[in-house]
């Protein structure tokens, strides 16, 4: 009896000192997941249903709003060349507010402070459309994230938040995504959570829904209460999986199932 | 907003069979849904999608509540002439969208 408690205590001890962050080498995109038809959904841009708000974030780039009656396109001009490679390395450190900022709260910005116009709500549609088109810019490019000594702090805190244990499941993200995924919950295959597809369009939503919709999803999974929308520890663990993503390849709009 | 989305090979031989892709913006609102208060949500669909051949009629789809949002229907057809492809939905609330494509037959 003491034998086999031995034994599983060191089952036990070998498994915790096998989780860990996965290899780069072994590292797979939610894409890499999905069915057939999923793929072929996401690949076919007359299929990904995302294109119709990349198609209509492409007219708001050019729409002059605000107090300033400037569009986007008058300082930045074509997206798809001032905009290329942006959406793959944020959330990006912005020194006035003094902490790393997602790609929406950069839109956002870019609105109240320099075409004076109200900001937009997060999940509106206008939001979404304009992040899915400025996403859309990276298509095919490896996610950049290098850190330094301004990010590292929220780069910890992220992944401080990614292994804690919280909600009434005492569970933490790290525990499906680094440790059991390729397995199932429920009837889903667990990814690893790498942020290579945002905004994605989610079948279930049946709409685009951004990065942070997802984790508060997740976390509601928990049952954990969920983080604010643009909260610090949301964008701290945006960040942290953006840079847990390094080097893959930025596939948005994905479609995810 | 409402717009849609068409995919058309631009150009085709007489005889061949071509793909028709169409995609378009809508909530597809079943109208069994209930908000968190209860009331009913009303339904918001696209009923008819109806596309035309140089003014010939060539497929009619009735659209219902099970279909998801952003209907997306795709359908063969002949190429028999040069000429112009015309889609249309229509739903409930007034809803109407018309796209057009070109084709070129040789």
């Amino acid at each position: 009896m003491r034998a086999l408690a031995a034994a599983v205590g060191a089952i036990v001890v070998a498994a915790s000192v096998l989780a860990g962050e996965i290899p780069p080498a072994e590292r797979r995109s939610g894409y890499d997941f999905m069915s057939r038809e999923t793929r072929a959904m996401q690949d076919d841009e007359t299929a990904n249903p995302a294109t119709l708000w990349v198609l209509e974030g492409a007219a708001l780039w050019q729409r002059k709003v605000g107090e300033a009656g400037r569009a986007c396109a008058d300082c930045h001009g074509d997206a798809r060349t001032s905009m290329k490679g942006a959406a793959a390395r944020h959330p990006v450190f912005d020194a006035a507010r003094g902490r790393p900022v997602s790609l929406e709260q950069r839109i956002n910005a870019c609105r109240v402070d320099r075409q004076q116009a109200p900001a937009l709500a997060w999940e509106s549609r206008d939001l979404l459309a304009l992040t899915v088109f400025v996403a859309r810019q990276s298509r095919g490019l490896p996610i950049d994230m290098p850190v330094d000594g301004r990010t590292q702090p929220f780069l910890d805190a992220g992944r401080a938040t990614f292994q804690r244990r919280q909600g009434q499941l005492n569970l933490a993200c790290s525990q499906c995504h680094d440790d059991h995924w390729g397995r199932q919950l429920a009837g889903n295959v667990i990814p690893q959570a790498h942020p290579t597809g945002y905004p994605i369009y989610r079948l279930e939503w049946q709409s685009v829904g951004s990065l942070q919709r997802r984790l508060r999803n997740c976390l509601v999974g928990m049952r954990a209460e969920a983080y604010d929308y643009g909260a610090p520890e949301l964008v701290d663990l945006e960040l942290y999986l953006m840079w847990r993503a390094r080097g893959m390849t930025f596939e948005a709009p994905g479609v995810r199932p | 907003m409402a717009n849609a989305l068409i995919s058309v090979p631009a150009r085709a031989r007489r005889g061949e069979i071509i793909e028709i892709k169409t995609l378009v913006s809508h909530p597809m609102e079943t109208g069994y849904r209930r908000t968190q208060l209860g009331a009913r949500i009303p339904r918001d669909i696209v009923r008819l999608f109806v596309c035309s051949y140089n003014g010939v009629e060539i497929f009619r789809a009735e659209l219902h509540p099970a279909i998801a949002a952003n209907p997306f229907i795709v359908f063969p057809t002949i190429a028999t002439e040069s000429g112009t492809l015309t889609f249309q939905w229509t739903g409930d609330n007034g809803f109407s969208v018309t796209e057009s494509a070109a084709i070129a037959v040789e």
